[in-house]
């Protein structure tokens, strides 16, 4: 199964059952998948007229407290961004799929990581986050997909599966079961009064800046427990490691094969791998950074995570960046390399 | 002693934010008294726009979801298709309906969208203090057309109800005006319409209704509903663009 | 155990059904298996591939820079990734659509004529298969029983009669001597 039908289908196993989008490659299977599945079992796809159409239509389900989501691709998210913040602003679960693409600007189409700043620091205007998942496998878009709608509920924001080309197109075995939504209180949903409560809004606006202070601060007495609780990460080969590399999804599988292959030259190096982007894993990389000597950040773009590992290593640690971008994936043998020159003492370029 | 007039059940007791002399407040009670008469307030669900009406969420004494400017036919899309049984109604003014948000009025017209959608033209942005709308008249001065509307320059007014009327998609469309008595009755007729079609299941139903601004058109609230006689129903002519179940306006 | 492989040429060769089949018959023999095609224009008519790898490891990266399998059906894919193959590798040569000869000799090469047998048996769409059969029978690893069963996985429920096809084509390209 592709990765993007992963999605798809652990979207229809996780319980939703509206799907809007807006057709742009490399992300197009989503679609295509839903389009086909849920009319078969009574859900609901429509291609909006645009990505801001598909947002608004999402944030429209999920102010009706049902499970939804929509996918794309890098410019598609920026077009999305609007709908994005508003829904960070009213506090509503969805989960949006961004299967990134070069960029700036229409950019390309082939993989990238580019968008990995816009996603981690919200992506609109604002205070507000999303909470960013990086599958690095088929399975994990699927796995990852079904933990986002929990998480969306949970904590009443909206999760993004933040994955690339690579993984959209890729194909791999999966195994994706039906399971247990769990129970969440969904009373501030927009179900009609049926004249027996109060009304409910959705809404973002407060023309009383100490009201919306409030508002954002309790957001944020949400995220805490977010960055508390939720962060996810996979760590390789670190017990005896002298050199971490840091990568992510596609980026962390390329980052695996040049590790094992520094481990038969006796090179000692393991990997971080973040699950979560936002939160990030801060705490396993203080920790790396008293006994690793040096670090590597591996990435498809021009180094944006290395900024979060910086803050998190609080600069103690020289870094190296293997980076590549435009659509551009870095080789095992330059994720070797660096490696090498890690291991000979080399500085960060 | 028996009640002759109070207030219909599904307004708030909130009071309105609007300018003295605006006919926004009469609307709202046109689309409460729909409401109530229906039976319908327990299962609405409004959409608020952004502009003068963004505020609507406290006033209709339903669920209410706030929507970003223009998106309000996407956002009574998802709320429609997650619980097609409720019954979703957006009020929006122009900017908001024909400008920013044309793509989604136009679609959601389209599709036939089982929802109700109040259009609130007073040709011009009221909230942000008197610009220019996609409705405001050629001539018309306002704060960014401080020499008139220059059609050679930023072109024509949009007619909603015309344009719309040109897609198989649609119920029902109608304008109507709330400056006098005949015709405030004749836009709750309109209004109670709009909804009773799509409890009925019959499809996208809008009723553009011309209001005044006294405020940003800078005139009495008396002479701004004369305005309203002299000057838009002319380019604004009222009446039924499109009735489908009465064989009006029907695509060949 | 790993094989690496790249399969590249014209789309609408099959590049990427033959790959897909692989990696089932992979996955069916109890394998870790991966599966990356290009994508966007490229599935329209200009230069495809796709990397697939089977392993008894889990798969790190997908990506196959240095295949130990090249299967080529046009002569742009011979050109660029000839020198990619790791040394001891082998190459699979569309021997009628590609005329020139391997220019290295630190590798394996089978030139298959699959294109033209597969016009002489009246399978044209099939040289992809052809070649697909040979791959198996030279790494040793056509086992009748998972090939079936690898095929019942990819071959399109709406057309049952391509089964047999496949079936014909594969087993062509294992019998195939130069």
């Amino acid at each position: 199964m592709k990765g993007n039908e992963a999605i798809a289908e652990a979207a229809i196993q996780a319980g939703c059952r509206h799907y809007f989008g807006y057709p742009i490659t490399p992300q197009t299977e989503v679609a295509a998948y839903m389009a086909k599945r849920m009319p078969k079992i009574g859900g609901c796809f429509l291609q909006a007229e645009s990505e801001i159409a598909a947002i608004n239509m999402v944030y429209g389900v999920a102010s009706a407290g049902k499970r939804v989501m929509t996918s794309s691709s890098s410019p598609g998210i920026s077009l999305k961004g609007e709908g994005i913040s508003y829904m960070a602003g009213a506090n509503l679960p969805a989960l949006v799929v961004n299967v990134q693409r070069g960029g700036p600007g229409l950019g390309g189409i082939q993989p990238s990581q580019s968008d990995y700043n816009q996603a981690t620091r919200g992506g609109a205007h604002g205070d507000f986050h999303l909470l960013v998942l990086a599958p690095a496998s088929v399975q994990e878009m699927a796995d990852l997909t079904m933990l986002g709608f929990d998480l969306a509920d949970k904590y009443r924001m909206t999760a993004m599966i933040l994955a690339d080309g690579t993984m959209g197109q890729m194909m791999e075995p999966v195994e994706i079961h039906p399971r247990e939504i769990p129970e969440c209180d969904k009373s501030w949903a927009l179900t009609g009064t049926k004249m027996q409560r109060e009304r409910n809004i959705i809404n973002s606006l407060s023309m009383d800046p100490y009201d919306l202070e409030r508002m954002n601060l309790e957001r944020y007495e949400r995220y805490a427990a977010v960055e508390r609780d939720e962060v996810r990460y996979e760590s390789y080969r670190m017990d005896d490691a002298e050199i971490c590399v840091v990568a992510f999804g596609i980026a962390a599988r390329v980052a695996k094969n040049a590790i094992n292959e520094a481990r038969k030259q006796g090179v000692k190096v393991g990997l971080i791998r973040p699950i979560t982007l936002w939160p990030f894993p801060k705490a396993p990389l203080k920790a790396a950074a008293e006994t690793c000597k040096s670090f590597i950040t591996v990435e498809l773009n021009m180094g944006q995570m290395v900024d979060d590992v910086r803050l998190a290593t609080e600069c103690k640690r020289p870094i190296i960046t293997c980076n590549r971008t435009g659509g551009v994936i870095p080789s095992a043998a330059e994720v070797y390399n660096a490696i090498m020159n890690a291991q000979k003492g080399g500085q960060a370029e | 002693m028996s009640v002759v007039f109070q207030k219909p059940h599904a307004l708030t007791d909130a009071v309105l934010h609007y300018c003295p002399g605006c006919t926004h407040g009469i609307v709202h009670r046109l689309v409460a008294e729909a409401i109530d008469e229906l039976g319908i307030e327990g299962k609405t669900i409004g959409v608020a726009p952004v502009g003068c009406a963004v505020f609507a969420y406290d006033y209709f004494n339903c669920d209410v979801a706030e929507a970003a400017h223009g998106r309000a036919p996407a956002v009574a899309t998802g709320l429609k298709r997650a619980e097609p049984s409720n019954i979703v109604f957006t009020y929006q003014g122009d900017g908001d309906l024909a400008s920013i948000g044309t793509a989604e009025t136009v679609h959601a017209a389209a599709r036939n969208e089982n929802i109700t959608v109040i259009f609130i033209n007073n040709a011009i942005y009221g909230m942000t203090g008197g610009q220019m709308a996609p409705t405001s008249l050629p001539g018309q001065v306002t704060q960014t057309s401080p020499y008139g509307r220059d059609v050679n320059h930023c072109g024509y007014p949009v007619r909603i109800c015309e344009m719309l009327a040109t897609l198989d998609g649609p119920e029902y469309l109608e304008r109507v005006a709330v400056n006098n008595v005949k015709n405030v009755r004749a836009a709750k007729k309109a209004i109670k319409k709009a909804f009773q079609n799509q409890i009925d299941g019959k499809g996208f139903s809008l009723v553009e209704v011309l209001s005044s601004c006294p405020t940003n058109w800078g005139m009495t609230p008396v002479k701004a509903l004369e305005w309203i006689d002299e000057k838009m129903i002319p380019y604004y002519p009222l009446g039924v663009y499109k009735d489908r179940s009465a064989g009006k306006g029907e695509a060949k | 155990m790993t094989h690496s492989y790249l399969i590249a040429g014209f789309g609408g060769q099959g590049l990427l059904f033959a790959g897909k089949f692989l990696v089932y018959k992979g996955m069916l023999e109890g394998k870790e298996v991966s599966w990356l095609p290009s994508y966007g224009p490229a599935m329209r008519g200009g230069t495809a591939n796709c990397s697939v790898i089977v392993s008894d490891e889990p798969v790190g990266s997908p990506i196959v820079d240095h295949p130990d399998v090249l299967m080529v059906m046009n002569l742009p894919s011979l050109d660029k990734y000839e020198d990619a193959v790791v040394p001891g590798g082998t190459i699979f040569v569309d021997s009628t659509l590609i005329e020139r000869k391997v220019k290295r000799t630190d590798v394996n090469v089978y030139y298959v004529p699959a294109t033209k047998l597969a016009a002489e048996s009246g399978m044209t769409t099939l040289a992809n298969m052809i070649l697909t059969g040979k791959i198996m029978q030279a790494l040793g690893e056509y086992d009748q029983a998972h090939v079936d069963d690898a095929l019942h996985h990819v071959v399109s429920a709406k057309h049952p009669e391509m089964f047999d096809f496949n079936q014909k084509a594969l087993a062509l390209g294992r019998d195939y001597q130069e």
